[in-house]
């Protein structure tokens, strides 16, 4: 069985490898699209159950972003709900049976370029040159750890949510092969939910805090 | 001594036992901030949901270096697995 650290190869498109992660990946994205074309369905002023509870998530996610990053930053929300969204799902589906495709290095490598990126890009577009004369400071000695500081960021990002989900996973599949029946239900409760939601949390709070950080 | 596949697959497979020797300083360190957590929630039981939250943040980004172990131990596994 090669390609364990990543999703298991299945097919060729164009030339283009699909592993198991990136339909997995097509599984989540209907599921969250599905649900919100859903949610759009006849948006009433007094909201029934279910508005409200969508209602409930997008209030939430908002408050988070105003509390984390400051109420002008309200439109960092979109993003970060999505992001937030996708890695709930993402690292969850292991419940109904998928292997999450969060357990695969290259897809939360990506997820912490975006970070990356967009912490450097919104530090230029602020601050122009001073965002790099920033990495000088307080003393010119500093440069080399400063960059060191700067490339571990995603670096760290990428490995907490790939080593939390996919240790998780690989613990399940050993209770699993070891007794699959009723045992599995409690490990799984807290690998696949907690730690999932958990894991999405830290990310979604960790970018927002860097991104802030580098508008400062 | 003759070196094949099989001494590359013994040493990395010790190498995957002792890498997770670095699972001791998440240990302490997410232990230490539970009790803080504990603490605080002692002094003012009213600002328990916070503390709560907050606590399982910075326990989750302690636990970042335990995790970097872990991801060693698995590509040594890998390599035990392609080998055998």
């Amino acid at each position: 069985m090669e390609r364990i650290l990543e999703g298991p190869a299945t097919f060729y498109i164009f030339g283009l490898l699909i592993s198991e992660t990136v339909i997995n990946t097509w599984i989540v994205m209907a599921l969250l699209i599905g649900f919100a074309l859903i949610a759009r369905r006849r948006l009433e002023m007094y909201p029934g159950k279910f508005q409200n509870f969508v209602e409930l998530i997008i209030e939430s996610i908002t408050n988070l972003v105003t509390s984390t990053m400051g109420e002008e930053r309200k439109g960092f929300a979109p993003y970060m709900g999505t992001l937030f969204l996708f890695l709930a799902v993402a690292n969850m589906s292991g419940i109904i049976g998928l292997r999450p495709p969060t357990a695969d290095i290259n897809l939360t490598a990506a997820l912490a370029l975006l970070t990356f990126s967009a912490i450097h890009y919104y530090g230029l577009k602020k601050k122009g040159f001073g965002h790099i004369k920033g990495l000088a400071e307080p003393l010119f000695l500093f440069l080399p750890l400063n960059i060191i500081g700067e490339l571990a960021k995603p670096v760290s990002l990428s490995m907490r949510l790939f080593g939390n989900i996919f240790g998780g996973a690989v613990i399940m599949a050993m209770i699993a092969g070891a007794v699959g029946i009723f045992v599995p239900v409690l490990p799984s409760l807290y690998f696949d939910l907690f730690a999932g939601v958990l894991q999405s949390f830290i990310f979604v709070m960790l970018t927002m805090v860097f991104i802030t950080l580098a508008l400062e | 001594m003759e070196h094949t596949a099989m001494t590359v697959a013994a040493f990395a497979a010790l190498g995957a036992g002792i890498a997770m020797i670095a699972g001791l300083g998440p240990g302490i360190g997410q232990g230490y901030a539970a009790g803080k957590g504990v603490e605080a929630v002692g002094r003012q039981p009213e600002a328990r949901g916070p503390i709560t939250l907050t606590m399982l943040l910075g326990q989750a980004v302690a636990e970042t270096t335990g995790i970097y172990a872990l991801v060693i131990a698995f590509i040594l596994i890998g390599i035990v697995y392609r080998v055998l």
